[in-house]
């Protein structure tokens, strides 16, 4: 019995400590994510947030006050994410919420956002749908949107001679967005191509096998990719076996993010004109900056997409409170109007028109290097240029 | 007077094996008739096909004067036949008294009824019944727990629910101490007389069944071969035969069972 | 042509894995009768340590060797789960060891990503089979040819270890009938020791020799569970032969479900799966089961009472103390309360078919989801009153329930559970594949409830009344006549066919008001989330469900509501933590062995030893 009674204080104890081991006055922001369900890109993306904080903390913290983030793990569940939400809101006293990488975590918690009235700033999550068809007046978005990233590539495309098509993508919104982007842009620029096969793996479920025979089968001239993670790793080593790539011009949405490219070691595919991260090609500014103060906080490890999104989400965090001298949601709400970050990426701006920060992309072309997977002559391309109209956006966003 | 029981032509294969092949008999009003035979002679199959269990190939069976070929027990039950098992099968989980309310609830046709608490429902019929099969102090027992006699008496409390006017007990003596056999069939017969029910009962022991049936049928091979009163089975050519082989009718069924 | 014989080619190569890991499951259950869910890590576990070892080991030999050795590996992994976690509970009632084998999952998820990083690993290419061979002019790869040629021969060895060694005599002898090799003095829980050892190493392989065309990662083992489950129902539980032939066969289906319906391969499989249970209940090689064969282990069910003066007391007082919260509690124990409320509904409405009905489905997600979906659909599209949509969601869950049980009904056992399974994965890919309907995994956002019911508090206390409102009634149910009726033919169908009561009616009619309540849950917690998403419909919601029930204690009649609360409240502290999913892994195997009985049914049995009577139960 009595140990009974020491084993309840020391877990008391624990909850007391886990709860109250931060100063009662920094200013708290809730961080939900999948960091067990995703943990491949969960981490890198919590370590650029904590490398940040760190920064802004050392420089006095906000208001002068210290930045906070509350880091809680949904596993991936909609609905576990909208309970952890609330209670990150009504319990632990946060001033905002940001993150997921799961557009469909995104979503949900963005529904919640505008019914109750939170301000949740979508980090990492993919879906165009965000800040368009679903948007409302209190989601914020921070990475690039699917639609702009998809432009650029049909860019590319269009000035090679390709015309005919195959797209593959995993069976999900965020997929049949980005190949509905893709084509879209395309025959604007060119109207004579044709798309003759779309391939739809399940999400990180793909049979490559199948997939590239069917390609194979359809006779591209080019290949638009949306694949990744362990769907791209299986349909890359089947392609370049079956020789699928051969002859073939690839465009790959995100295949260049080093989440992605990296664990591809020497296979990765050569030639892929790509969006993604040439972290080790930034010679200087703030990108160099950024990419410096990663290694230097993280002995042997080297910035990925995400960890350079988790740093721009707490400068932007930072940025925000800064400029509505308050923690008060309305103020919040009308300092995001136009609000400009200093980032890595240059001064990106959260724009009134749909609340989508102009985070921009950088395109370029894989290649092998010392037996890694690289992307070359790439260039960092803003994103004003690749959105749909105003007009567009104002129809797609449903009345505010 | 119609007979209660009427089979008439009754006809079981089980591939090209004919386990019942044509068998004919009648159970009369009031009448206790046994159904014996050696091991594997259909007894069982018979029944089954009686109660609804198992389709005849072929043939007829009419309960008071109506066809029931190969309608589900439910339906026969419905009709008033109670049946016992070899193997109980009562409910384990539910007290005594709940398993012969839950036979009267079906009687009533309240089996999808959600008003009111089941355990309340018919108790005092459900007690009455158990009275006539001595079990009305064991009422409120766990049926898990009961001693095996004690189940077969519940049995037939339960069959009784449905105030049948024909019992079909398969080996109700089955796995019984001698004493306990005898007291369950004279407590069989006293239904039979107090209620004026038939019962068609199939058994082992010829010691109860000489002693307490009124009529016996002897099944071998699928056929009957002899259908009359104690004495007229005993001295029939065809049943000695069958039975006979170095020890007397009763011996041979004893080494049997 | 040509592309015809390649397509053939690439799902016999894709069957080898799915065969490995389906004949260990396969094997495990003929012989022990336990649903190994783990079955899925231990694949996973398999592609570890074939990295590790190939990127130490060099060369052919060193390739081919490091498959042998993850093999075996992992199956002395998998003789320390039997002996450590799921010998304690073999007595315990049927299927509960499931409950266990969901612990493991979870410690391994949190085990694999502390040993080998969150990275996905690249599984090595095997040395001198990169490249292709031409056939009919199709590339070929050389790897793929190489599996085509193992797996037979895996086959074989398999066939030859069971059919002509004393050990596989053995192991078919358990399969039939296990009471029998008891009988005959083998040592039954080496048997067993033995058997999941090799069911393991199975897995074990199939995830190394995969590597080559793929690789390892943390989502692995939950990937292949649902495919595996699919192959081996198809097959025939406990049949290795089966296993083969429903590998290849879901495999060369997939692939040219791939070239012609790019969209619906997620649909296709479940849908050929709920065709083989309805043509051949027992799959493809499989055995019938005979009635009773794997009855409820363990003592009989008591004999229930309404509660007594005490236990409504109770009630009353945790109801009252319910109410209370928004005046006490903060505004976020109401929302967790709301949860956990929903829950045990839903966890409420699974143990009525469950512990009352002896029906264990795989699949109770169908009509929580299914709820939850038809209400948001309604108001997406009709743009309905929330109070209308609401009311349509159990309306709706019933009625799939009513479909749904008219097909499951016929079958019991494990081959029952996995019909639902089969039922409610062909629903969640529908919903999740028929995008332009259901928004697909994007799901049906911005479902509010009405003016007056929204906020938290007001929300709050409508879930309380319709949550517990609905408990009461399931409660109510298992002590009417319709509920004792059920009882009754779980308990002996048939003695209850023969006492006038129509057994497939009252199977029928509980498993739809079983759909019906669980609805209602969906439709709480839809309106409660304000959005609904395809993992609400997943196995692992099923899952959950059947945990709480088995946890919270199967012949009791508050288990799954008890089970839920614990598990809500646990899961909503322990995700703090760093590696939460261990700690909660650990806890429920550790409730599983203390409390075998459940927590309801333990806590009865230790209250009873202090002379506590709760309800005018009567003495055993």
């Amino acid at each position: 019995m009595k140990q009974i009674k020491t084993i309840v204080a020391a877990t008391a104890a624990l909850v007391t400590v886990a709860s109250s081991a931060f100063a009662a006055d920094s200013i708290k922001i809730g961080e939900i994510n999948h960091y067990k369900r995703m943990a491949a890109f969960a981490e890198p993306y919590k370590m650029g947030i904590e490398l940040a904080l760190d920064e802004v903390n050392e420089a006095g913290g906000v208001l002068e006050r210290p930045l906070e983030f509350i880091f809680r793990d949904d596993d991936g569940k909609p609905g576990d994410a909208v309970k952890i939400a609330e209670e990150l809101i009504t319990r632990d006293g946060v001033v905002m919420l940001t993150g997921t990488i799961l557009s469909n975590v995104g979503l949900a918690i963005s529904s919640l956002a505008g019914e109750k009235k939170y301000i949740y700033l979508a980090s990492e999550p993919l879906a165009d749908a965000l800040v368009w068809e679903s948007g409302n007046p209190y989601t914020f978005r921070l990475r690039t949107s699917t639609f702009v990233q998809a432009a650029m590539l049909a860019e590319e495309a269009a000035k090679t001679d390709a015309v005919r098509y195959a797209t593959i993508a995993p069976n999900y919104a965020y997929g049949t967005a980005a190949v509905e982007a893709f084509k879209t842009n395309l025959k604007k620029l060119k109207p004579e191509v044709e798309f003759v096969t779309e391939q739809w793996p399940a999400l990180f479920k793909i049979d490559a096998g199948a997939e590239v025979q069917a390609i194979e089968a359809a006779k591209p001239d080019a290949i638009f990719n949306v694949t990744f993670g362990t769907d791209l790793q299986k349909f890359v080593r089947e392609g370049s076996t079956r020789g699928v790539f051969d002859g073939r011009k690839v465009y790959g949405l995100l295949t260049g993010e080093p989440e992605y490219l990296e664990p591809l070691g020497d296979e990765a595919p050569e030639g892929w004109f790509v969006t993604g991260y040439p972290w080790y090609g930034v010679e200087d500014g703030p990108a160099k900056d950024f990419v410096n103060a990663y290694e230097a906080a993280y002995p042997g490890e080297t910035p990925k997409i995400g960890s350079l999104v988790g740093y721009m989400t707490v400068k932007t965090v930072a940025a925000l409170i800064d400029k509505a001298g308050s923690t008060d949601t309305d103020a919040l709400l009308e300092a995001f109007k136009d609000l400009k970050v200093e980032t890595p990426m240059g001064e990106i701006v959260y724009r009134d028109i749909d609340n989508q920060s102009t985070m921009g992309a950088y395109v370029g072309t894989t290649a092998v290097d010392d037996g890694k997977g690289v992307m070359v002559d790439w260039e960092y391309k803003e994103p004003v240029a690749y959105m749909p109209s105003d007009e567009d956006i104002k129809a797609m966003r449903p009345a505010e | 007077m119609t007979a209660v029981l009427k089979v008439e032509n009754l006809v079981r294969a089980f591939g090209g094996v004919k386990a019942v092949n044509g068998v004919n008999f009648e159970v009369a009003p009031g009448e206790l008739k046994a159904l014996i035979g050696p091991n594997g002679a259909g007894k069982s199959t018979c029944f089954n096909m009686l109660m609804g269990q198992l389709k005849p190939t072929s043939g007829t069976v009419y309960l008071n004067g109506e066809n029931i070929t190969g309608r589900p027990p439910r339906d026969i039950w419905r009709r008033g036949v109670g049946r016992t098992f070899q193997i109980t099968g009562t409910y384990q989980s539910m007290t005594v008294a709940e398993n012969v309310q839950m036979a009267l609830i079906s009687y009533h046709r309240r089996i999808f009824s959600i008003r009111s608490y089941a355990y309340r429902l018919y108790r005092e019929e459900a007690l009455a019944l158990l009275d006539i099969v001595g079990m009305a102090d064991q009422a409120d027992r766990a049926c898990a727990i009961l001693a095996y006699g004690d189940l077969k008496r519940l049995e037939l409390a339960i069959a009784l629910a449905n105030e049948p006017t024909l019992l079909l007990m398969d080996e109700p003596t089955a796995g019984m101490a001698p004493r306990e056999r005898i007291r369950l069939m004279q407590l069989t017969a006293d239904i039979v007389r107090d209620r004026g029910l038939s019962v068609l009962f199939t058994e082992h022991d010829m010691d109860v069944v000489f002693a307490h049936a009124h009529h016996i049928m002897v099944l071998n091979r699928g056929a009957l071969i002899a259908d009359g009163t104690a004495s007229q089975v005993r001295n029939n050519e065809k049943v000695q035969e069958v039975y006979l082989g170095g020890g007397t009718l009763y011996e041979q069924e004893k080494a049997n069972a | 042509m040509g592309l015809f014989v390649a397509q053939l080619l690439t799902g016999l190569a894709n069957a080898a894995a799915l065969f490995l890991v389906a004949s260990g499951l396969s094997l495990i259950f003929g012989v022990t009768r336990i649903v190994n869910f783990a079955h899925g890590s231990l694949y996973m576990l398999g592609a570890y340590f074939g990295v590790m070892l190939m990127q130490s080991l060099p060369g052919a030999v060193g390739f081919w060797g490091s498959i042998v050795l993850s093999s075996l590996i992992v199956g002395a992994i998998g003789i320390i789960i039997e002996i450590c976690v799921l010998r304690p509970v073999y007595r315990a009632p049927e299927l509960f060891q499931l409950v266990a084998t969901f612990g493991v999952i979870l410690v391994i998820q949190d085990l694999t990503l502390m040993f080998w990083g969150a990275e996905d690993q690249l599984g090595p290419r095997a040395p001198g089979l990169k490249s292709v061979v031409r056939i009919l002019g199709e590339p070929i790869p050389q790897y793929d040819l190489a599996l085509i040629v193992i797996t037979p021969f895996i086959l074989l060895g398999l066939w030859w270890l069971i059919s002509k060694t004393r050990v596989g005599i053995l192991v078919r002898a358990a399969t039939q009938d296990r009471e029998m090799v008891g009988a005959l003095g083998v040592n039954q829980s080496w048997l067993f020791t033995g058997v999941f050892f090799l069911g393991s190493a199975l897995a074990g392989l199939g995830g190394a020799i995969q590597l080559p065309k793929g690789g390892a990662d943390l989502l692995m083992d939950l990937n292949i569970i649902s495919a595996v489950f699919v192959v081996v129902v198809i097959g025939g539980m406990g049949s290795i032969v089966g296993a083969f032939v429903a590998s290849v066969l879901i495999s060369v289906l997939n692939v040219f479900g791939v070239a012609y319906l790019p969209q619906s391969t997620l649909v296709l499989m479940y849908v050929v799966m709920a065709i083989v249970l309805l043509v051949r209940p027992y799959g493809l090689f499989g055995r019938e089961e005979k009635a009773g064969e794997h009855g409820q282990a363990g003592e009989p069910d008591r004999p229930i009472r309404p509660a007594g003066v005490r236990g409504r007391l109770f009630a009353a007082a945790l109801f009252l103390a319910l109410a209370l919260v928004p005046v006490f509690g903060s505004n976020f124990t109401q929302v967790l309360l709301t949860d956990i409320l929903i829950f045990c509904l839903f966890a409420a409405s699974l143990q009525f078919m469950l512990s009352t009905g002896g029906m264990v489905s795989f699949g109770h997600a169908a009509f929580f989801g299914g709820g939850a979906y038809a209400a948001a659909l309604l108001v997406t599209y009709a743009d309905s009153p929330m109070e209308l949509a609401f009311l349509f969601a159990p309306l709706a869950a019933g009625l799939l329930a009513v479909v749904f049980g008219w097909f499951c009904i016929r079958l019991s056992g494990v081959y029952f559970a996995m019909l639902t399974l089969a039922f409610s994965q062909l629903v969640w890919s529908l919903v999740f594949q028929w995008y332009d309907v259901t928004g697909g995994d994007d799901g049906l956002v911005n479902i509010w409830p009405s003016a007056w019911l929204s906020g938290t508090t007001t929300y709050y206390y409508f879930t309380l009344i319709v949550g517990v409102g609905g408990i009461i009634f399931l409660r109510h149910l298992i002590h009417s006549p319709f509920g004792y009726s059920l009882r009754a033919t779980r308990d002996s169908a048939r003695q209850a066919d023969a006492t006038g009561i129509n057994v497939t009616h009252v199977q029928w009619a509980a498993f739809a008001t079983a759909g019906a309540m669980a609805g209602l849950a969906g439709g709480l917690f839809v309106f409660s989330k304000g959005s609904v998403f395809p993992n609400e419909l997943e196995i692992e919601k099923s899952f959950d469900a059947l945990i709480v029930v088995f946890l919270g204690g199967v012949k009791t009649l508050s288990g799954g509501v008890v089970g839920a609360a614990f598990m809500e409240s646990v899961k909503d502290w322990l995700t703090r933590l760093e590696y939460w999913r261990l700690i909660l892994g650990l806890l429920i195997i550790g409730v599983v062995i203390v409390a075998p009985a459940g927590i309801v049914g333990t806590l009865r049995g230790l209250s009873e030893r202090l002379g506590l009577r709760w309800t005018g139960e009567t003495t055993r």
